[in-house]
This record gives structure tokens, C-alpha cells and sequence, in this order.
């Protein structure tokens, strides 16, 4: 019987993904949350930068002595890497240490204090052994006697296992805790509701409670946790965007959640963590944060049906006798395709072909020319057209704003 | 001293002239071909593993070149994804599996003065399937698109992950041959498995009990019974797979109601213990070492059985840490989070003892030495990136990243591969007869040392900064761009480190100095016999009476039987 | 330059049958191989999501059961025989223990047809079909391996080759028998009571 539902959805989440259908794959268990107000509170004294003053606040909260010296080393050794990143202005290249959104910024604090205690053991036995290998070699002018022979002691032992089972209960009771606080969150009422759908190299977004699809770039307010139910189209894809939060794998047959609750706006990268197919490399993603307004203003533009300009009529005429109704969708035409991208609204997409693309008409044209130019594995076929022929198409679909 | 013959029963040569010499090269071949010899086979998995080893690392260095800068064009996707999956499926199956088998060919007979073992018939066939698995694997790479397109090859990782690797994703028969390749050869390892059970429960010699064996055949016979239970339910899988691809089947068609978690869960349930599989036999060799080197008998030698016991048992029950990310239930999470955590008490253990065989010794720094010192470190680290790794929350941001890679590289290389270097400069004396070079030793162990450190360190941070694994190439504007190229140098200092090493074993072969019976002056019953060791092993069963029976017989005035 | 060591050197030295280990080594392997595939069937009962439904086509195979696990009474019997060196008993017995084992292989060469041909269930069928033919075909491969192991032993003794110096052996083989019986305990439980 579940068998059967599950089919139901994988045949509807596959050929016409109604809204309905994410009342069929919803699962039960709750998985959201809003940061609570504290915590709220807390991220916004982030700051945008992981820089020394941020450090001491960590090291505040771990301090001890003997773990000191290695979270500043630890720190010292990432750090060229994530000033070098973030000398780029446009966005935030990916890194884990970057929090900006709250399940990300809990699980930082937890590898911080891991960090701290595998650091810590790190330089006590690594300690012991460069000093038994120094202080114990073999020497020039020693004699040629055997040394005292030792078998063990009970005792010693004894010792060396009781540690680290005390070492392992710590770090398990910190750990759990964390688990049940992201993952059995409560989902707030005023949350965003997307449902992710990997595609073998794009991602598909859907807000059934406004009405929205598109593709690739998913646009969330700040301060407000979304909720991303994941799905998957063919195999299996992971959803991962280090600043916001840890990755879920979006598996066929088996619908995952997570959330995310961003605490800045801006551009976020990320991309699909699970092999897929030849184009797992290519299958970017992109998530802006928007201020409410800005994200207010996107829905409004996202909810209208397509432009129709009569200017680019040759173009949309082309479009909709050639192939490409069948895989992609504009809503208000006759082009109904789910296999591809929805295009209702192509234009205001910064990227195309999940990231791997600008979004300009030169590059939209070698693309509908020959889409394996950029992604060698796509399914999308070369369509066989001409120049002129793609240069018109070019035109309708950069009207579809 | 190290010719003299010790008065210990079966150290008397009796070996007829040797007749090596007079043989047609076809007769030679001949001669290793249907040999049931274990030391015969044993010298023949470790070179199919070496020679497998320069072929995945070539494939490695493939993979590095790829990345060594953003949007590269050196592979294609395609082919790029063959050379990773390839890389590592030949790394695991082809050299990590084989050469250990080898080892614990050539050493558990020896080691318990034994003259074969216990199925020398069985042993061979499992080696010639597990060749020709490895063949059959390679056989892909004709045919398909061409060689220029890498043939058939398997494109889809490792692990395998359905959906993708079913008719409808996955088309031509790239993954028939991973199947069926590894089929064959998962039957020719479970042949060597039983046979190593078989040998160090029943073939013994006398004196020598449970307790007294080295750890190294302890180690053995504990990976042999993990074996066991590892490597079939790989073969179960594969089973279902090649079923639905060949009978139309639906276990992994997720699109008639299959699940991909239950391949998950059936790869991981093989795929965590197979991994200390990998690792115990490399702690054997550790374990034989380090004392020799220490001058010192091991610390705790029940402690390093019982841990072992401890390992294995409790590896059966974490497989599920490999899938964090899956959108397992919170308990199921938190549950795996533990058992994982608790594998790092048993190897604590065994690290600790380590160290306390070398206090207070003598520590000589020869070159099976020095790769396991090194091996010290870097298992520590290893083994603390596994506990980070193992924290759930942490383990979704660095799943499938570079830091995962980093990870098992450090285990695999640095822990495995290590160990397995140690072993051979400490065992090639005794096999072939000559010592290996010293000097190009010291070169290998350096380089490689060096280029291990410049790839897998710096890896760790290319993971902290969201790089995924198995993607072929890379946008500029990430920042992974110079991460990448100290990686792929790195791979090449260490590609330096095994041409060196590999010159080293042909070189000494011919030019090597002649080793001697016992050049490291060791306590284990194969130093007893002549090197290389008569087809007999020992011409009388040789009696022992304490775990380091050499020990005795050089040192009377204290024996070791005294404490036992 | 103390005195040669002296120690006990005629302490009993006996080491278990290494066929026995190892046929206890397969023993175990093999239960890992089938723990898979009987989970599979377990994890998939009821998802298929189209019919032909347990229900609706299996028949409780008792009389193949009946068979099979008798055969391993009349294998035990064997072992005794042989053990006793009566050759012409232990033969009588070992062609019983293979006639009900073949009896098996007809009963389910006999079922399979049925659900082909009549109730359309193929192993590309459903979940169901796929998991059932592998899990009972898997079992039923065993036993065709055990009955040739079976037949070449007969082919020994017919011959005049088996004698009680070989009781080990043939006892080590038994062993297998006895395994397979024993799953197929596991097997009938699952696909025949469980899974219906
Ligand atoms: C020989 C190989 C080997 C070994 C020995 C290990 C050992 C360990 N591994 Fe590793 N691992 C791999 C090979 C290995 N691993 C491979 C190949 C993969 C990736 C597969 C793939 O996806 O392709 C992997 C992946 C992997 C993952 C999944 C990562 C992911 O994909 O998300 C995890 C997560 O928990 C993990 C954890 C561990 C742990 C906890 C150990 C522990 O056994 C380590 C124990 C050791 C220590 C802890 C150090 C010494 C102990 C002390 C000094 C005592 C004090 C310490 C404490 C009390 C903590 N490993
Ligand atoms: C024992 C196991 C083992 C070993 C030793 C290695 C050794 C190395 N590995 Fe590998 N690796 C794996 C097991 C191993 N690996 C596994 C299991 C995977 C996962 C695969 C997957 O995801 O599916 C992996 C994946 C993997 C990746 C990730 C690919 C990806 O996800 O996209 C990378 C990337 O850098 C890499 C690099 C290296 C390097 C540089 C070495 C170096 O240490 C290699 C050094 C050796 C040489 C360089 C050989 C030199 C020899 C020559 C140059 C001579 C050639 C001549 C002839 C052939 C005649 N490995
Ligand atoms: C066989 C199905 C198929 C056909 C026919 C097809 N496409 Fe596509 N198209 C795809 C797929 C799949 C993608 C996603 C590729 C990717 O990113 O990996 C895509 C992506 C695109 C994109 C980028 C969308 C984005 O937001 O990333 C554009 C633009 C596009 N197609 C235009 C066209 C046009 C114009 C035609 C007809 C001339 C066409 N497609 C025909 C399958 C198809
Ligand atoms: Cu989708 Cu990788
Ligand atoms: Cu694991």
C-alpha cells in the first residue's frame, strides 16, 4: 500500500508535479524550525567575516588551556584560504566556517568544540610519540645489550581505556544534542515551504503555497526559516550550500527535509554533493537571500504568466513547433515540458544550465546551439536549428522576464 | 651472526641445488603458474597488487592533472569519471585486498611453523580468480566508445549508488564488468579467507597456542573471519544488481517501487568492515615491526589481540556513519554517531601500545622502521579526521567533500600503504634472498613521505572550503584553484616516491646484498629457515615454547617462556 | 650459560579438522550472503505496485519441506553408518538423502512453472517476483550444489572408493547439507508464513 503511494508520487512528481502532490510525499516527521529568538539574536552579532575577533568569541566559549594554542593554529591555517575567497566582491564562495544561516551556525560551534578536543588528543599523543622516538633511539656508541624487555601492564592499560571512553562520551552527548535540535525542530507556521526536485544536472524549485516554479536559483527571505523538501527526479542528488546548512541527499522513492534559516542576505554557492551522472560537477546552485521586500517583489514578478510581446513572435512561434515543449514549460503557453527547466521566467535568471552559464544572449545562443559546448553530459539535445533561427528564439527568451 | 644457522629444529637447509638456474623460460613460467606453493602465491598477489598500484596511481595522476587547475580540459567528464571510479575500485579490490592476502599467504604458515597451508589447491584457484576478476575489470576499458573514450569502463564511483547504476541510468555495460569483476574475485577472496581461518586454527605446529602466535597472524585470522561476513554481502548485492540489469529485476529500480537506501545500506554493511579489513593486516605488519625496530617486545600482547576482536566486532555495527545525509531518523543518527565513536576506544588502545613498545627500547631507524613511525602519526590523524567526521552535524557539511577524501587517504595511504611498504622492506630479504637498497629506501621513504603531506593535508582544506569529490572540473570563482595544484603536485612527488621504490625491487633483485637467514635479527619462526625458504618451509616441524621463539633460543639466559 | 631450557615438551598438541573449520568458515559467509537477500525480501514484502501478490499465488510447499528436512535425518544416519564402516547402509541412506533432495528440486522446478505459466508472475513481474525467485532460487541453487557434492560421493562409493577413512570428509560435506536444510527453515518462514 505504501508501495503503491510512493509509486503514485514518483509517476506524478515525474510527469505533471502538480502542488498536490507534496501533500502525498510530505513525511510526517518534523523537521523544521525557527532559531529561536535568542539565537536570533545571537547571529546577528555574525559577522560577515570569519576574523580574529571572531575567533577569541570561540575560543571564549572552548577555552581551556591545552586547547588554546591549536584552535589558533587551526585558525591561522584556514584563514589565507577564506580572506583569499572572499576578496571576490560578488559573492561568498562556499565555506563551512562562514556561517550565515542558524543550522549552519550550530554546526559550527559543535566542530569548533570537536575541533578543539581531536586537536588536543592530536598533540598529547603526537607529543608522546615524538618524544619516545627522540629520547629513545638507538645511539652511536651504545652497546650492542638488548633493552629491558616489558610485557604490559594491566594497570596502564586500564588507564588508556578509561580516557577515551570518557573522551567519547563527551563528544557523543555534545553531538546528540545538536542531531535532535536541527533535525527534530518543530516547522514554524509564517515558514517558506520549496520542494527541491534534483533533475540529473538542474535543480527545480517549486513554492506550491505561491504558486511559483523555476529552476536553479532559489531566491528566500532573510530572517526566515525555509523549509526545502527534497525530492528527487531520476538518482540520487545532495543539496549542499556550506554557509546555510549541512547537505541532504534528495533520493528517488525516499523525500527528505531540511531548513534553513539565513541571518544575512546575499549570494550563496553551493552545489550537488552526490555523484549523479557525467555532469555532478555541473550542477551549481545558487540561493540569493533577499531582504522580505526584494523577495516580495520577486514572488509578484515570479507568480505573472509569461510575457507575451508580439515583437518576438517569429521566436516564440519557433519555440513552440520545435522540441522544446516537450521537456520545458512557460506558463501561459502551449509549452507544458517537465523534463527541462521552466522558462516562464528564463530572463531574470542571473545563470543558465544550473549555474554552469551566464545568462546572456551570446551564451543562450551557443547554448540552445549546442548545450554539450558547456555541459558535455546534458540531456538537453543539440537542437539542430540555424542561426537566425536561434538568434530569434534568443529574442523570445529574453523577453520572458 | 646473521648466517648462523639457529639450532632450532627445521632451520636445517636441506634445499637440493638449486635448479632455478637450468630452467627454459618456459618452464619457469610454467613452474609459477601451477604452483601451490604459498610463498609462490603469496610473491604473486603482492606483484599483481604492485603492479595494479601503478596502474590506479596512474590513474591518480590522471585524475590530478584534471584538477590541478579550474575548467581544465585534460578528460573529458566521461572519461574523468572513469579514471576516479576505476582509481578507486582498483585501489580497494586490486591492490589493498590482494597485497594483504598476499602477506598473509607468504607469513601465517611461516610465521606458525607450518609447511603449507591448509588448502594449497583451494589457495591457488582463489588467487587465479581473483586475477582474473581483476582482468575482467580491466577488460572494460576495450571496447564501448573505444579506448579514447576509456571503453566500458565503470564511471559511477566505488560505491555504486542505485538508482544510477541500473539499465535506465546506466546503460552499455559499464557496470556488468564492476559487478561481475567483483563477484569473481569476492569468491577468490572468500577462498583465501577460509583457507587463512583453516591454516592458523589447524595448522600449527606444536607449542604454538593461541596466545602464542605473532600478531600478525592474529591479525590475520581476525580480517580473515571480518572477511567472512564483509565481503558476501557485497557479493549479495552485486547479485541483485547484475539481476536486475540481466533479468529485468526491481531491487534497486526506483522506478517500480525499488529503493536506493537498501543499496546503501547493503554497500556500507560491506563497505565500513571491508575498510578494516584493509586496515588490520596492515596493523599486523606494524605489529611486527615496531618491536623488532624497538628492540623490545610488544606491549600488552593480549590488549592488541583483544582489541583487534574489539574492532572487528564493533565495525560490524557502524556501517550506517557512511550516510548521515540520507535522512535517517534522528535516533538512527545519534545511534551510529556512538558506535562509531566507540571503534576509537579498541584502536586507541592498540595506538597506545605502540607507543609503549617504543619506551624504553632502542628504536633503530631502518627503513620498515621509518615508514611505520611515520604510519604512527598519520594513523593518529586519520583516525581523529574519522572521529570528526563520525559528529553527525559535522559530518553534513563535510560528507562527499574533499575532507572526506582526505580522510581515507590518510588511512589508505598513509596507514595502508605505509604499513605495506614497511612490510615489504622488512619481508623482501626473506623472499627473495637480497636486501633491498638502503639508500633508494631512504629516498622513497622521504619523497614520499613529503608528497603524501603536500596532497592529503592540504586536501582537508579544500573540504572546509565546499569542495565536493567526484566533480571533474570547477569554476575559478570558488577559490579551490591553488588548493588543487599543491594537491597535484603532491601526486607527483609521491608518483617519484614509487618509481623510486619499484626500481628498488628490480634492482635488488639482481644487485641486492645477500640477506642472510636472519638480517634484522628477529624473533618469528620465518627467520629461522633460509632465505628464501625452502618449498617445505621447515625440514622437521619446528616446537615452540613462547611467543618470540628466536628470542629464546639468543637470548637462553632470559627466556621468554619464563613470563608467560 | 645456563642449562638447555627444560620445559614440557610432551604436552598434548591436537588442533581441530581444518575441513571442518573451514566448512564452518563457509558456513558463516554463506548466512551473510543469504541475511542480505532474506532482508531485501523482508524490507520489500507488500511494496510491489502491481499484482500478482503473495496471496493470491503461493501454495505452502509441505510436502518439498517434509522432504528436505528429512533428508538431512537421513544424511545424519549416513554419517553414523559410515562411522561404523558399514559401507552398504551408508549408501542405501546417502541415495535416500539425494532422492529427497532431488524430490525438493522437482517440487520447486514444479511451482516455479505453475507461477509462470499460469499466474504470469516473472521475476521482471513486481517486487514480489523479483525478490521471491531470487531468494527461493538462491536457496534452491544450494541445494542443486549440495546434490552434485552428493552424487560425486555416491559415484565414490558405487565405485568402491569410500571407506571409513573418509568419514571426515563426508561428514564435513554433510555439514553443507545440514546448513541448507537449515535455511531453508529461514527461507519457508519468511517467504511462505511471513511474507503471505
Ligand atoms: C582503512 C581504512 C579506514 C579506517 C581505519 C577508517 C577509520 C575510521 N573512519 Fe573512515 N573511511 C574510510 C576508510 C577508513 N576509515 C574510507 C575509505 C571512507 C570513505 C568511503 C567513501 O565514501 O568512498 C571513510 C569514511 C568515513 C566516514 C564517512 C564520511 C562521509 O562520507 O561522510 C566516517 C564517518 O564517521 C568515518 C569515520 C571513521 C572513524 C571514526 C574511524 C576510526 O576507526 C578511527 C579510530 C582511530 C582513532 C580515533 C585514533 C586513535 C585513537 C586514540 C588516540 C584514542 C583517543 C581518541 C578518542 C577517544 C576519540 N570514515
Ligand atoms: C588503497 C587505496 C588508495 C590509494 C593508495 C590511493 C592513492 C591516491 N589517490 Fe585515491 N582514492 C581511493 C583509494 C586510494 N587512493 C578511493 C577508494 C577513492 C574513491 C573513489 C570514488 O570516489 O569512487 C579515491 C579517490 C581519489 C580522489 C578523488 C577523486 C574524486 O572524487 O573526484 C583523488 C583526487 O585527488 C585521489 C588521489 C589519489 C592520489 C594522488 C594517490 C597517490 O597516493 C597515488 C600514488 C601512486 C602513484 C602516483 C603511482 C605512481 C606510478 C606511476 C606514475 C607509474 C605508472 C606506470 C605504469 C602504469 C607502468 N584518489
Ligand atoms: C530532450 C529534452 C529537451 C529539449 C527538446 C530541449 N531542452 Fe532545453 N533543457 C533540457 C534540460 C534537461 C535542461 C537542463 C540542462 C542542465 O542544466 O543540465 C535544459 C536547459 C535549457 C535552458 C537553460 C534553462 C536554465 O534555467 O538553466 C534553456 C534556455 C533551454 N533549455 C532552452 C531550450 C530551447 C530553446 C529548446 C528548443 C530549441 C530546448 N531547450 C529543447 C532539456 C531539453
Ligand atoms: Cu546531482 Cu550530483
Ligand atoms: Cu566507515
Amino acid at each position: 500500500m505504501k508501495g503503491r503511494r510512493r509509486f503514485n508520487a514518483f509517476v506524478a512528481q515525474r510527469i505533471f508535479l502538480c502542488d498536490s502532490v507534496q501533500h502525498q510525499r510530505g513525511r510526517p516527521r518534523a523537521l523544521f524550525i525557527t532559531p529561536h529568538k535568542s539565537e536570533t539574536h545571537n547571529l546577528q552579532q555574525h559577522h560577515r567575516y570569519f576574523d580574529a575577533k571572531q575567533m577569541s568569541s570561540i575560543m571564549r566559549k572552548h577555552d581551556s588551556p591545552s586547547t588554546r594554542p591549536f584552535l589558533w593554529a587551526a585558525f591561522l591555517l584556514v584563514k589565507p584560504a577564506l580572506s583569499r575567497a572572499w576578496a571576490q566582491t560578488k559573492h561568498t564562495p562556499p565555506s563551512i566556517f562562514a556561517p550565515a544561516s542558524t543550522p549552519a551556525h550550530e554546526i559550527f560551534g559543535l566542530s569548533m568544540f570537536v575541533l578543539a578536543i581531536t586537536g588536543g588528543i592530536f598533540v598529547v599523543v603526537g607529543g608522546l610519540l615524538t618524544f619516545a622516538i627522540i629520547r629513545y633511539r638507538s645511539r652511536k656508541d651504545d652497546d650492542a645489550s638488548e633493552p629491558p624487555q616489558i610485557y604490559g601492564s594491566v594497570q596502564v592499560e586500564l588507564a588508556w581505556t578509561v580516557v577515551p571512553v570518557l573522551i567519547v562520551v563527551v563528544l557523543f552527548l555534545t553531538t546528540a544534542r545538536i542531531i535532535f535540535a536541527v533535525q527534530d525542530a518543530p516547522e514554524p507556521k509564517d515558514a517558506l515551504d520549496v520542494t527541491v526536485v534534483g533533475h540529473q544536472f538542474w535543480w527545480e524549485f517549486r513554492y506550491p503555497k505561491l504558486g511559483i516554479v523555476t529552476a536553479n536559483e532559489l531566491h528566500v527571505p532573510v530572517k526566515q526559516a525555509t523549509f526545502l523538501h527534497l525530492l528527487s527526479a531520476d538518482v540520487m542528488h545532495s543539496f549542499w550550500v556550506p554557509e546555510l546548512a549541512g547537505k541532504t541527499d534528495l533520493i528517488p522513492n525516499h523525500p527528505n527535509d531540511m531548513w534553513i534559516a539565513p541571518q544575512r542576505t546575499g549570494l550563496f554557492l553551493g552545489q550537488c554533493a552526490q555523484f549523479c551522472g557525467p555532469e555532478h560537477a555541473k550542477m551549481l546552485l545558487r540561493v540569493y537571500v533577499d531582504t522580505p521586500e526584494q523577495f516580495q517583489a520577486w514572488v509578484k514578478d515570479q507568480q505573472q504568466p509569461a510575457v507575451d510581446d508580439a515583437a518576438v513572435a517569429a521566436g516564440r512561434h519557433l519555440f513552440e513547433t520545435q522540441a522544446c515543449t516537450n521537456c520545458h514549460a512557460v506558463n501561459g503557453t502551449a509549452a507544458i515540458g517537465t523534463f527541462g527547466p521552466d522558462l516562464t521566467h528564463l530572463a531574470t535568471r542571473d545563470t543558465i544550465a544550473a549555474g554552469a552559464v551566464k545568462n546572456t544572449p551570446q551564451d543562450l545562443h551557443e547554448w540552445i546551439k549546442d548545450p554539450a559546448h558547456f555541459k558535455e553530459g546534458v540531456l538537453m539535445p543539440a537542437m539542430q536549428l540555424s542561426d537566425p533561427q536561434i538568434d530569434q528564439l534568443v529574442a523570445y527568451l529574453d523577453t520572458l522576464k | 651472526m646473521a648466517d648462523q644457522p639457529f639450532p632450532i629444529a627445521g632451520s636445517l637447509d636441506v634445499t637440493p641445488p638449486r635448479v632455478r638456474e637450468q630452467m627454459t623460460v618456459g618452464e619457469w613460467l610454467h613452474a609459477w603458474v601451477v604452483t601451490v606453493d604459498h610463498k609462490r602465491l603469496g610473491i604473486l598477489y603482492i606483484v599483481y597488487a604492485i603492479f595494479f598500484l601503478l596502474v590506479a596511481g596512474a590513474e591518480a595522476l590522471a585524475v590530478r592533472i584534471q584538477l590541478a587547475r579550474p575548467d581544465n580540459h585534460f578528460l573529458t567528464a566521461d572519461v574523468y569519471d572513469r579514471m576516479f571510479t576505476m582509481h578507486g575500485t582498483t585501489m580497494v579490490f586490486l591492490v589493498g585486498m590482494p597485497i594483504l592476502f598476499g602477506f598473509g599467504n607468504y607469513l601465517v604458515p611461516i610465521m606458525i611453523g607450518a609447511r603449507d597451508m591448509a588448502f594449497p589447491r583451494l589457495n591457488a584457484f582463489s588467487f587465479w580468480l581473483t586475477a582474473f576478476g581483476g582482468l575482467l575489470l580491466y577488460y572494460s576499458f576495450i571496447g564501448g566508445y573505444g579506448l579514447y573514450g576509456m571503453g566500458n569502463a565503470p564511471d559511477v564511483m566505488w560505491l555504486a549508488y542505485a538508482p544510477l547504476t541500473e539499465k535506465a541510468f546506466s546503460p552499455g555495460h559499464t557496470m556488468d564488468y564492476w559487478a561481475l569483476s567483483l563477484i569473481l574475485s569476492g569468491f577468490g577472496t572468500l577462498g583465501t579467507a577460509i583457507n587463512i581461518i583453516a591454516t592458523a586454527l589447524s595448522m600449527r605446529c606444536r607449542g604454538m597456542t593461541l596466545f602464542r602466535m605473532p600478531l600478525f597472524v592474529w591479525l590475520m585470522l581476525v580480517t580473515s573471519a571480518l572477511t567472512l561476513i564483509t565481503i558476501t554481502p557485497l557479493t549479495a548485492a552485486q547479485i541483485m544488481l547484475v539481476i536486475d540489469r540481466y533479468l529485468g529485476g526491481h531491487f534497486f529500480d526506483t522506478q517500480a517501487g525499488g529503493s536506493a537506501m537498501i543499496w546503501l545500506h547493503f554497500f556500507w554493511i560491506f563497505g565500513h568492515p571491508e575498510v578494516y579489513v584493509l586496515v588490520l593486516p596492515a596493523f599486523g605488519m606494524a605489529n611486527e615491526i615496531i618491536p623488532v625496530f624497538s628492540r623490545k617486545a610488544i606491549f600488552g600482547y593480549p590488549a592488541m589481540a583483544a582489541a583487534s576482536i574489539g574492532i572487528a566486532f564493533v565495525s560490524t555495527g557502524v556501517w550506517a556513519h557512511h550516510m548521515f545525509t540520507v535522512g535517517m531518523t534522528s535516533v538512527g543518527n545519534t545511534f551510529f554517531v556512538l558506535s562509531t565513536m566507540v571503534v576509537g576506544i579498541p584502536t586507541g588502545i592498540k595506538i597506545f601500545n605502540w607507543l609503549a613498545t617504543l619506551w624504553g627500547g632502542k628504536i633503530q631507524f631502518r627503513p620498515p622502521m621509518l615508514f611505520c613511525l611515520a604510519f604512527l602519526f598519520q594513523f593518529l590523524i586519520a583516525g581523529l579526521t574519522g572521529i570528526m567526521l563520525s559528529v553527525a552535524p559535522w559530518n553534513w557539511q563535510l560528507h562527499n567533500s574533499y575532507f572526506v577524501i582526505a580522510h581515507f587517504h590518510y588511512v589508505l595511504v598513509g596507514a595502508i600503504v605505509f604499513c605495506i611498504f614497511a612490510g615489504i622492506y622488512y619481508w623482501y630479504p626473506k623472499a627473495i634472498g637480497r636486501m633491498l637498497d638502503e639508500t633508494l629506501a631512504k629516498w622513497h621513504f622521504w619523497l614520499f613521505l613529503i608528497g603524501f603531506h603536500v596532497t592529503f593535508d592540504t586536501m582537508h582544506f579544500a573540504g572546509f572550503l565546499g569542495m565536493p569529490r567526484s566533480i571533474y572540473t570547477y569554476e575559478a570563482d570558488r577559490g579551490w584553484g591553488t588548493l588543487n595544484m599543491i594537491v597535484s603536485i603532491g601526486g607527483f612527488i609521491q608518483a617519484i616516491a614509487v618509481l623510486i621504490f619499484a626500481y628498488n625491487l628490480i634492482h635488488s633483485y639482481f644487485r641486492g646484498r645477500i640477506a642472510g637467514n636472519d638480517p634484522w635479527d628477529a624473533w618469528t619462526l620465518e627467520w629461522s629457515t633460509p632465505s628464501p625458504p625452502p618449498v617445505y618451509n621447515f625440514a622437521t616441524d619446528p616446537v615452540v615454547h613462547s611467543r618470540r621463539p628466536l628470542w629464546d633460543l639468543k637470548h637462553p639466559e632470559d627466556p621468554d617462556w619464563k613470563y608467560e | 650459560m645456563s642449562a638447555i631450557p627444560t620445559f614440557p615438551t610432551a604436552e598434548p598438541w591436537s588442533l581441530p579438522s581444518r575441513g571442518r573449520v573451514a566448512m564452518l568458515s563457509l558456513i558463516i559467509g554463506e548466512s551473510a550472503i543469504f541475511t542480505i537477500f532474506v532482508v531485501a525480501y523482508i524490507y520489500y514484502i507488500g511494496k510491489s505496485i502491481s499484482g500478482p501478490t503473495p496471496q493470491q499465488v503461493l501454495d505452502i510447499p509441505f510436502f518439498n519441506t517434509v522432504c528436505l528436512l528429512s533428508s538431512s535425518v537421513t544424511i545424519w544416519l549416513s554419517e553414523r553408518q559410515i562411522e561404523r564402516g558399514n559401507i552398504k547402509a551408508f549408501a542405501a541412506l546417502w541415495a535416500l538423502t539425494m532422492a529427497l533432495g532431488i524430490e525438493f528440486i522437482v517440487g520447486t522446478a514444479l511451482e516455479w512453472h505453475k507461477l509462470i505459466y499460469v499466474d504470469g508472475l516473472t521475476i521482471h513481474t513486481n517486487l514480489f517476483g523479483t525478490t521471491f525467485y531470487s531468494l527461493v532460487g538462491l536457496h534452491a541453487t544450494h541445494v542443486v550444489v549440495g546434490l552434485l557434492m552428493l552424487t560425486v560421493v555416491m559415484i565414490f562409493t558405487l565405485t568402491g572408493h569410500i571407506n571409513i577413512r573418509h568419514t571426515e570428509r563426508v561428514q564435513v560435506l554433510a555439514l553443507y547439507w545440514h546448513f541448507v536444510d537449515a535455511v531453508w527453515v529461514v527461507v519457508f518462514t519468511v517467504v511462505y508464513i511471513v511474507g503471505r
